[in-house]
């Protein structure tokens, strides 16, 4: 399926590249527009940002693949992380982790059939005083409970 | 005690409360001296790396080079990865504008005309509120060519945020500088280092988020002022990020050389249920742990830690009660650097792997004894062989803590179950770098 960005997004995508020498560097940030726009990074993607960037599709690829929020399938509308790191998990943060991957049957990048939901298992997220957290999609809920969990997504299930 | 990064002002962050109190008035003074005068007043105050290695500030700046035709930069880390810390964030949310002028103030004293700082990817709510900070800033003329006429001087610099994507390594500077290229945040082998050779090649300097926040205190109050809080050899403040089994986890802004005990009875509130104290990881999960019945006297800056055995890392102490399973927290430990090493040298990408497994097995119920000597061995293989100190990172936790613990992980082992023994010379093998001065 071809991808082009919108002209807004174009232009987003100019400003970016303005911070920096070279047109390069901006791929971190152009990848998050082109996510935003499609969803998921999708090969037509990477194709159409190293060709806005003048970089190989190989180079986007590996900047892809190096790092973890960049998706290469589409994930839920509720992207829900769960942080497992040491200080969570000793407040409770695999009770959380097993309690969200009941309610909705699926394991660590797994998406809910319906594409509401998708559960990831992430590293420390700089929430350790306010452990146990989860993170949807851009927002961190924090000092968390079993019962405060259960509220959160209910809330998320009745929301379209 | 004075707070000197996160004092407590109400909305502070806001820019017209942080002018009211006197905020961008080390800026001006710094104007009104040359650059190497401020170096050498940072160099005086002590001010030492708050981002883990607490290496010396004025000394990394005296080695951008003085005359040269290309471009320098400045770079502020705020990757803030290392599990245990969380102390970036409250000053992007509380004193962005402390940062903001330390940015403008580092700029001048090494010549850069650009400083990009760089943001963890999961901080969408802090990097919107370090932007504002920042466009604010532009408005009134601190920043950008409008600063010329703001401090009277031919001097300016701009200022950008580099949003990261998710990735623990990208925290190490050479991989950061990897990462603003729009590279793989792939570690550099070094020499040569950033100040000769670091972004596009150009002369850098990197300086942690809370490094470059105390810079404009130490110019606006004076060297002398600073020098004199805390340890004389690591003076100044720390942000302490407590966190685990304690009753008020949080961010807490004490001098360097407060006692461990203090931070978690007095600030941090306590053990929940009174319960006894197993360990303590004194400086995120990277730094060596201490025994919770050796706590006594441990006091928090670089210079005493070392006695105990351990470093102050970023100062994330994480806090273990007598219930906590260790063998799993390892395991959690270890799972991580598995999962954050970039994979150049095999060293590190297999063995973290192994130190996984092995504890994977322990958890089991099939580990034996000579399971923990082929942890350190492990442990040693990988430490001093690899590009980047993320080897040490891993190698640390597991070794230090099978060491220390030797009691508590053999109840956790079989007698019974043998399998081949771990190779004897390895996992005698003294630590290589840089704790080699360490006391066991």
């Amino acid at each position: 399926m071809e991808f082009k960005f919108t002209q807004e997004n174009l232009d987003r995508i100019e400003q970016e590249t303005k911070k920096y020498p070279v047109r390069k560097p901006a791929v971190m940030a152009v990848l998050y527009i082109a996510q935003e726009q499609n969803g998921y990074i999708s090969f037509e993607v990477m194709k159409e940002v190293a060709e806005i960037l003048g970089m190989t599709t190989e180079e986007v690829l590996g900047v892809v693949t190096f790092y973890t929020m960049y998706h290469q399938k589409q994930m839920g509308k509720y992207h829900i992380q769960v942080c497992t790191n040491v200080s969570c998990m000793l407040r409770g943060g695999y009770e959380i982790w097993n309690q969200v991957k009941d309610k909705f049957g699926i394991d660590n990048m797994g998406v809910t059939e319906d594409q509401k939901f998708s559960l990831e298992e992430v590293e420390c997220m700089g929430s350790c005083g306010t452990a146990p957290m989860i993170a949807i999609n851009e927002d961190y809920f924090e000092n968390l409970s079993k019962e405060k969990v259960e509220e959160l997504l209910e809330s998320l299930k009745e929301n379209n | 005690m004075e707070k000197i990064v996160l004092p407590d002002i109400k909305d502070l962050h806001l820019i017209d409360v942080y002018e009211s109190n006197g905020g961008y008035n080390a800026a001006k003074k710094a104007f009104t001296q040359t650059s190497d005068e401020i170096i050498d007043q940072v160099k005086k105050s002590g001010l030492r790396g708050r981002g883990g290695a607490a290496f010396l500030t004025g000394l990394k700046w005296s080695f951008m080079p003085k005359t040269t035709d290309k471009p320098k930069y400045l770079c502020v880390n705020g990757d803030e990865s290392e599990p245990g810390s969380f102390k970036d964030r409250q000053i992007f949310e509380f004193n962005p504008h402390q940062m903001i002028e330390g940015t403008i103030i580092t700029c001048y004293a090494i010549g850069a005309k650009i400083a990009y700082v760089y943001i963890r990817g999961e901080y969408h709510k802090w990097i919107k509120l370090l932007q504002k900070a920042i466009d604010d800033a532009y408005e009134k003329g601190y920043l950008g060519e409008k600063m010329k006429e703001t401090f009277g001087t031919e001097f300016y610099c701009d200022v950008y945020i580099h949003k990261g994507a998710g990735a623990y390594i990208c925290g190490e500077e050479s991989s950061l500088m990897n990462s603003i290229e729009g590279k793989r945040g792939y570690p550099r082998v070094k020499p040569p280092f950033p100040a000769q050779n670091g972004l596009w090649g150009c002369p850098t300097t990197i300086n942690n988020v809370e490094t470059i926040a105390n810079v404009p205190k130490i110019i606006e109050k004076g060297w002398e002022w600073f020098s004199q809080i805390g340890h004389p050899k690591h003076p100044g403040t720390l942000l302490f990020g407590v966190s685990g089994h304690v009753n008020k986890p949080g961010v807490y802004e004490l001098p360097t050389s407060t006692l461990l005990t203090d931070i978690i009875f007095n600030y941090a509130g306590g053990v929940p249920n009174n319960k006894k104290i197993l360990c303590v990881i004194p400086g995120g999960t990277s730094m060596p742990p201490l025994r919770g019945d050796k706590l006594e006297g441990v006091k928090m800056d670089a210079e005493s830690l070392k006695e105990f055995g351990t470093a102050i890392g970023t100062g994330g102490v994480i806090v273990m009660d007598e219930d906590t399973d260790l063998v799993k927290v390892l395991a959690r430990i270890a799972h991580f650097y598995h999962h954050e090493s970039c994979g150049q040298c095999t060293p590190c990408r297999e063995g973290t792997g192994w130190l996984e497994k092995i504890l994977k097995r322990i958890i089991a119920g099939n580990g034996s004894t000579s399971d923990l000597d082929l942890l350190i061995t492990v442990a040693n293989q990988i430490e001093g062989n690899t590009i980047c100190a993320l080897g040490e990172a891993a190698a640390w936790p597991v070794k230090f803590m099978v060491e220390r613990f030797r009691d508590y992980f053999e109840k956790k082992v079989s007698k019974e179950i043998s399998l081949p023994v771990a190779n004897k010379v390895h996992s005698m093998r003294h630590t290589a770098f840089p704790l080699a001065d360490v006391k066991k």
